[in-house]
């Protein structure tokens, strides 16, 4: 039923869906295990998450651990195709602006309750509409929200939305139940401490600074599943005790930032470990010089363009890396719908860079300098630190001197936020489509005094319309070759440098099955999860 | 020294420790104010999304938007009535978290100052009886090479040898979770995970306290009276006991007391390389996530073991040198 562009001009997007357990136990065989019941297991989570309610909380170690509690409507396969999760199935009227979900029957919260369309409508148009910036920007689309019945629900949009379906996997929108919130002060509900989902696994046991402990939820709604009798994150806040523990089988997953890139080689040649780093697609984060396109020298886009110039990508991705994640080629990640594979950003050529130097009138002086600006390191540990480094050598090469300043996290988002740097490293999520995750980053509009807006201050009316009509296209042939436009003028303007696709190493022992097989990767519920034999 | 002077002593002190804790507190309350960015600005860090009405609520959920002297104001009122506060961040009162985290942290470092005391001034007496001699040697060199390591190096080479080449002890954490072990066997299973932590962090204080104590030892063992002790034909192990080593414990009394005052501050270092789930990463946690309350909370209560521990020290003074009195 799903072609090649998912979310294309179909009133039928998703027939009855397979039997989840089938497909399960199917993609098992296709491995010739057969699922197995039992065990537990024990992972890492860092930095440890501050509360596990999604919506509330966003942060990327919340993602994973709550996943497993919480459930969405929807999910995406790694070619971002939208798959059944909570919603079985779901049409799309002919104009673009209905959409009409048919629940699953007999799902029940984890503290028995029956889960219906109210949870639902509550969720979407209460819930994350006050407390998730990132879903609210898109749920305010929704012109209304009905329950027909118990087990449907129906959104009128205020205009087409294309990338609409993509908010509905539980990063973006999990669905919290109404009789636990309604009513309340969702951010400082005492029901926060004591998390209830629908998902495979029920909130256990918390110690703070020590583990989460999540056991199975023996009413879940598919039968039989899920596979594991529990799952038990310890919080283990120094990289090398965490790349012990999963030497030594004390831990059999890590996942996200757990494990340094420069480790990564060393676990690939460990017999009983599976490296991976696909299961990112949705998230896609592109990382980039971040430049303030304010300043002097740095507004000019061929200083800019020489800076680029300057950087050697495959050498990140190779030796910083370690081949974990790839260049990035244009704005808009590979993994992201309507990436253009035609556009090229500049490539590493220091003597082009010099020659566009020239150009410009800033000539090496006595030490072979030719400008100097100021760059903030990204405090998210040692990688960065060893990217300013290597950045800061390649800049020397041409001519361009770069004063390194450290800060820590709470400073750096201050720093940013207030527009005051010279340049940074930066890298945010794609979400899927450059409409929820791209556009924010260029468009004149975004400029604000917020982290992750658009507070490099670059500024191009055409941007502005090509983004801007991307957003309203109803159809998916128009908006990609708006975007492939936009892609052309931006690696032009070059606002930011930028570095790589990044991807996160997921690591497991190989009798953990059915790890990644989403888009999403390790932030699925993990129902189809089990430990072989 | 009469009850009525003791007691007299200790009002007078306790009066001026609730001075010193207040004025921590305010300064502290001030010097982090001092760190840029706020605990808004840290989960709009961690979520890679905001916008202007998300970091506005942020900021008035966590009493944020109020002029700073009105915040110090509330702090310090709800501070006279032992509220250490809320911590908005973690959804928990400041208080519960900090008990939640103190068992562990006074665990380890009550463990680990009582191995190095007993171990260092056993070491340290040893020494000074053998002075010179090879026994001697062994020891100060021993105690330079522990005193001169860096300690999460110690750590580390310990988790290597002990956990990875012997698989003897486990490399992290302070129990085995999800076993549901009860009593004996829950005590023995902490027992194991607390040795490799421990022994890092006393290994560093076992090397001063040997030091500190071979050093006073020696001197002591110089002096008229303990000669006078040997001429009247004292045995030797009595000398080195009642005279020489009661008059030699006064340093090590000096440093030992500062030292158990730091204990509840934990050891940000030993806890994050063996994710010992203390105190002292509670406070960094907390700083790095600007969680004031937290880190406000985590401070008074080491500020006043401070002054608790420096109050006991001066009473010991007066236990073990009859000379020193209190005033």
């Amino acid at each position: 039923m799903i072609t090649a562009s998912p979310l294309g001009r179909r009133t039928l997007l998703a027939g009855a869906a397979a039997a989840p357990t089938l497909m399960t136990l199917a993609e098992a065989r296709a491995q010739g295990v057969q699922p197995r019941r039992g065990g537990v297991l024990n992972t890492i989570i860092t930095p440890e998450p501050p509360l596990l309610v999604l919506g509330v909380n966003n942060q990327g170690p919340t993602l994973i651990v709550a996943s497993k509690i919480y459930q969405g409507l929807l999910s995406v396969t790694p070619k971002l195709e939208p798959t059944p999760v909570l919603a079985k199935s779901w049409t799309r009227s002919e104009d673009g602006l209905t959409y009409t979900f048919a629940l699953e029957q007999g799902v029940k919260w984890h503290d028995g309750r029956d889960f219906t369309a109210e949870d639902v409508v509550f969720s979407i148009m209460k819930f994350h509409m006050e407390v998730n910036p990132r879903a609210r920007a898109i749920l305010q689309r929704i012109d209304r929200a009905e329950a027909p019945d118990a087990h449907t629900v129906r959104f009128t949009l205020k205009a087409p939305f294309e990338p609409f379906l993509l908010i509905f996997d539980v990063t973006g929108c999990a669905i919290v139940p109404k009789h636990v919130y309604d009513g309340t002060d969702f951010r400082n509900n005492p029901a926060n401490a004591t998390p209830i989902g629908t998902g495979p696994f029920r909130f256990a046991e918390w110690q703070r600074g020590n583990f989460i402990r999540l056991v199975r939820n023996d009413s879940y709604w598919k039968p039989g599943q899920p596979y594991l009798d529990g799952i038990t994150w310890r919080i283990v806040p120094d990289s090398q005790s965490r790349a012990l523990a999963l030497q030594t089988g004390q831990v059999q997953m890590t996942t996200s930032n757990d494990i340094e890139p420069f480790d990564v080689p060393r676990f690939q040649q460990q017999q009983n470990l599976e490296v991976r780093q696909d299961g990112w697609e949705l998230f896609a984060p592109l990382s980039w010089i971040e430049i303030n396109n304010r300043l002097d020298n740095l507004k000019d886009a061929r200083f800019r363009r020489a800076m680029a110039h300057a950087v050697d990508r495959s050498f990140i991705a190779q030796r910083l890396w370690f081949g974990v994640g790839k260049p990035a080629t244009s704005p808009i990640a590979s993994a992201t719908r309507f990436h253009d594979p035609s556009v090229q950003m500049p490539a590493f050529n220091p003597r082009e860079a010099m020659a566009l130097l020239d150009g410009m009138g800033l000539r090496p002086n006595a030490q072979g300098i030719r400008a100097s600006f100021k760059m903030m390191q990204l405090p998210y540990g040692e990688v960065w630190n060893r990217l300013s480094e290597y950045l800061r050598q390649a800049m020397r090469q041409v001519g361009l001197e770069v004063t390194l300043e450290s800060t820590d996290v709470a400073g750096w988002v201050r720093r940013l936020a207030n527009w005051e740097y010279e340049t940074t490293i930066n890298f945010v999520y794609q979400w899927g489509d450059p409409t929820l995750g791209v556009e924010r980053t260029y468009v004149t509009s975004n400029i604000q005094k917020v982290a992750f807006t658009n507070t490099a201050g670059y500024s191009n009316p055409e941007v502005d319309r090509l983004f801007e009509a991307a957003r309203n296209a109803a159809a998916a042939e128009e908006r990609r070759r708006l975007f492939s436009e936009v892609q052309k003028k931006l690696v032009e303007d070059i606002p930011l440098v930028w570095l790589m696709e990044l991807s996160f190493p997921t690591i497991h022992d190989r009798r953990l099955r059915n790890v990644i097989t989403t888009g999403t990767g390790v932030h699925k519920s993990f129902d189809d999860v089990f430990l072989a034999a | 020294m009469g009850a009525a002077k003791l007691l007299r002593f200790l009002a007078g002190r306790s009066v001026k420790a609730v001075i010193v804790v207040l004025a921590i507190i305010v300064f502290q309350f001030v010097l982090i104010r001092l760190a840029p960015g706020d605990p808004a600005s840290v989960i709009a860090g961690q979520s890679g999304a905001a916008d202007p009405l998300f970091m506005q609520q942020l900021r008035a959920q966590f009493g944020l938007d109020r002029p700073l002297h009105e915040q110090l104001l509330i702090y310090l009122r709800d501070m006279l009535s032992l509220d250490l506060g809320f911590s908005h961040r973690q959804q928990q009162p400041v208080v519960r978290l900090i008990a939640e985290r103190l068992p562990a942290t006074l665990l380890l470092t009550g463990t680990a100052f009582l191995f190095a005391v007993s171990g260092g001034v056993a070491l340290g007496v040893m020494a000074a009886r053998r002075v010179g001699r090879a026994a001697d040697s062994a020891i100060t060199v021993l105690a330079l090479t522990f005193y001169a390591t860096p300690i999460f190096w110690v750590g580390l080479l310990l988790v290597l040898v002990f956990s990875v080449w012997l698989e003897w002890l486990p490399s992290f954490g302070m129990h085995t979770v999800g076993a549901e072990l009860g009593g004996l066997a829950y005590a023995l299973d902490v027992a194991r995970h607390l040795i490799l932590p421990a022994l890092t962090l006393g290994l560093f204080f076992l090397a001063i306290y040997a030091r500190l104590a071979r050093a006073s030892m020696l001197e002591v063992a110089d002096q008229d009276f303990v000669r006078t002790a040997r001429a009247k034909g004292v045995p030797e192990g009595r000398i080195v006991r009642a005279h020489v080593l009661r008059n030699a414990l006064l340093p090590v009394i000096t440093f030992a007391g500062i030292q158990a005052g730091q204990l509840v501050g934990g050891s940000i270092l030993v806890e994050t390389v063996f994710a010992w789930p203390g105190i002292g990463r509670l406070a960094f946690d907390a700083l790095l996530a600007r969680d004031y309350a937290t880190l406000l909370g985590v401070f008074f209560c080491t500020a006043v073991m401070v002054v608790v521990f420096n109050l006991v020290t001066d009473l010991l003074y007066a236990v073990v040198d009859p000379r020193v009195e209190v005033a």
